[in-house]
């Protein structure tokens, strides 16, 4: 696989970097009081969501869980709507009344973030379906997790995909855990990659720490996608560095496994390939600084922001009763 | 003018949709040519006009299916999925309800989900339990989606038509027992909008409310009584949820005396709803309490007199009716 090249590499680091200076500020808030809702931290996931919308382009449509903060900061929807729809704010993406685990924003290409295990899978063939029928030339990610792939529409959407060769890319972001189950308590199969093999379909399983893993692999399931050779189900493995939920219980977790996951940490590893690449402290630092900037103003444009009118649990029910 | 069937109303309405915008398409199981165009003929001979992308036949997969058609929605396509059976529905009941029904509203209006889903049932073909119920109470339950049930061939026709303009997800139910029924072809272009009930027969002494299959039955009972100088005024809902509360008020106002009607079960159905509203918004004008018809509480069975008795019947409707106007 040839190099990254240095424009791409940046790329993906300041991807990387938005999306755990978001994360972060997330838990920096959720710790200080200053807001109270369900977070689902990415903390150790970061690098997995930053590579693949890094391998995307904008026009294509991306499908993502509650924890998709990754693919939703690293899509690029702007800050202000993001943390304005987390805080219920009337100024976010969906006007608050989708929330965390419901954030849209088409104009982004984020479709669906659905906080229902699975269900994302067998819609992003739609989206999929969609481009294929009119030839729009648009490929559709649909991220999700490793408990996922225990999901009946998990399965359905795989045999469906492969059979009519959709421009889809499967990512799995294996980071050991449903909930409070480890992989091992509740998948026999020794990788969630060689399931496609049982559809016919292309599977890959990649070190979700390596960027020089992550992206190449993601890339070519791209291209591979648009080019109308089909689906690809890439596997990443990551590790959830923090409990389910931001506050949730951890202790199901090892102690010692933390420890020896945390030696795998992409951030650390990310910045020697950077350095490696030539790129100085100071450049890495001043993206940094950058994004904690724009994150600090649109957090508080979403905190000074107004609350929804309440006649909007009236509105956007259907249409044609409105 | 031409007569058809009510399976090639709904044919033509697809028809229709599909050469005039390119973005309808069917999916469901064995709906294209190579399968025998579907299994209740519904979509025959389009494969051969529109391909086989416009006419995807899919694996046996309900979550796939509806979550595809939900994804190619938000893609600004309009979708019909099939359904092959109404009592399958359980299978992709998370894609309707918390995708199909809630992304607008989620989305703050951002990504409406406009689909199709036809679906079939009946009771009366002896297809036992699993394959006859009437779920729509299931779906009138969630807000976000229309349920839609033509009784008569030219309604199947002009509901459909709407049904794939709606910029929301429509239920499509299609009555085994009503897909050989006549009427005139109302013609091109004909559309029933959704939300519209049709006063099938005007009366003066009751409001007997219903959709489907039994609309039948109830016009046949309507013209007995009639002999026996009882006017009864048949409602055919034609859209269940959300229904046409006006015009159904309007009749109960009125008649002062209302009996709902479905083959659906009876508790906790569609008619409970209807009775509970009339209840308080008619009180005044009623002589008497709301009645209610529906299906035994009991799975379907096979047994073609136990099915029969299962079904709400005529003598049943009659005997209410008579209760209602104090005539029996
Ligand atoms: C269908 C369904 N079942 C159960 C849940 C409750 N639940 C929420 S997250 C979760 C774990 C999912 O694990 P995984 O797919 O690996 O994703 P991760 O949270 O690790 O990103 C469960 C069981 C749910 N939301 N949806």
């Amino acid at each position: 696989m040839a190099e990254i090249d240095r424009d791409k590499l940046l790329d993906i680091y300041t991807r990387t970097m938005k999306v755990n200076r978001t994360d972060e500020k997330f838990r920096e808030l959720l710790m200080q009081g200053k807001v109270a809702v369900m977070y689902y931290c990415v903390r150790g996931q970061e690098l997995v969501s930053a590579a693949a919308m890094a391998a995307l382009e904008p026009q294509d449509y991306v499908v993502c869980t509650y924890r998709g903060q990754g693919e939703q900061t690293a899509k690029g929807i702007p800050m202000e709507k993001w943390w304005g729809e987390c805080l219920g704010k009337a100024t976010g993406t969906c006007k608050g009344k989708g929330g965390t685990m419901h954030i849209t924003d088409p104009d982004t290409g984020i479709m669906v973030t659905t906080g229902v295990v699975g269900s994302g899978i067998p819609i992003a063939n739609g989206l999929a379906m969609a481009s294929q029928n009119n030839g729009d030339g648009r490929v559709t990610l649909v991220s999700f997790g490793d408990g996922a792939a225990n999901i009946g529409g998990f399965h359905e959407a795989m045999n469906m995909a492969q059979l009519y060769k959709l421009p889809v890319v499967f990512l799995c972001q294996n980071n050991r855990y449903g909930e409070h189950t480890a992989y091992a308590d509740h998948t026999d199969s020794p990788t969630i990659a060689e399931r496609a093999a049982g559809y016919g379909m292309k599977g890959v399983r990649v070190d979700g720490n390596d960027v020089n893993a992550v992206y190449p692999a993601v890339k070519e399931a791209v291209d591979r996608a648009r080019a109308g050779e089909g689906p690809t189900l890439v596997e990443a493995m990551c590790y959830r560095m923090m409990g389910h939920f931001f506050g949730s219980d951890f202790s199901y977790m090892p102690p010692e496994h933390i420890e020896e996951m945390k030696k795998e940490d992409p951030l650390p590893k990310l910045r020697k390939v950077m350095l490696e690449r030539q790129f100085t402290e100071e450049e890495l630092d001043k993206i940094v600084a950058d994004i904690d900037a724009e994150i600090d103003a649109a957090v508080q444009h979403a905190l000074d922001a107004p609350l929804p009118d309440t006649d909007e649990i009236y509105k956007d029910v259907l249409e044609e009763v409105n | 003018m031409a007569e058809i069937t009510m399976t090639q109303a709904l044919n033509l309405a697809i028809d229709e949709a599909m050469a005039e915008d390119d973005g309808v398409f069917c999916l469901g199981e064995d709906v294209s040519a190579k399968q025998g165009g579907g299994v209740f003929k519904v979509t025959a001979g389009l494969t051969e006009k529109y391909g086989e992308h416009r006419v995807r036949a899919t694996p046996i997969s309900e979550t796939a299916i509806v979550g595809a058609a939900v994804g190619a929605a938000l893609a600004g396509q309009r979708p019909i999925a099939e359904i092959m059976l109404m009592n399958f529905v359980g299978v992709c009941m998370d894609q309707i309800v918390n995708h199909a029904a809630k992304l607008r509203f989620m989305s703050g209006g951002q990504t409406p989900c406009p689909i199709v889903i036809r679906t079939t049932t009946g009771v009366g073909v002896g297809f036992g339990g699993q394959h006859s119920d009437m779920l729509e109470a299931w779906f009138a339950h969630v807000a976000g989606i229309h349920v839609v049930t033509p009784s008569n061939a030219a309604d199947a026709r002009g509901l459909m038509r709407s049904a794939i303009d709606a910029n929301d997800p429509v239920i499509f139910i299609e009555n085994i027992l009503c897909y050989g029924l006549k009427a005139e072809d109302p013609g091109k272009g004909y559309r029933v909008p959704l939300g519209k009930a049709a006063v099938a027969k005007e009366g003066s002494d009751i409001s007997l409310i219903t959709y489907g299959r039994t609309v039948l039955d109830a016009l046949e009972v309507a013209g007995e009584l009639e002999k026996e100088g009882i006017s009864v005024e048949v409602i055919d809902l034609r859209t269940i949820a959300p229904y046409d509360e006006e015009t159904v008020l309007a009749s109960v106002n009125k008649t002062g005396r209302a009996l709902t009607l479905h083959e659906a079960v009876r508790p906790f159905g569609t008619g409970a709803e209807i009775a509970a509203n009339i209840q308080e918004k008619c009180w005044d004008k009623l002589k008497g309490p709301v009645r209610r018809i529906g299906g035994t509480f009991s799975a379907v069975p096979f047994a073609s007199h136990l099915e029969q008795a299962w079904i709400p019947t005529k003598e049943e409707i009659v005997g209410q009716i008579k209760a209602s106007v104090g005539k029996d």
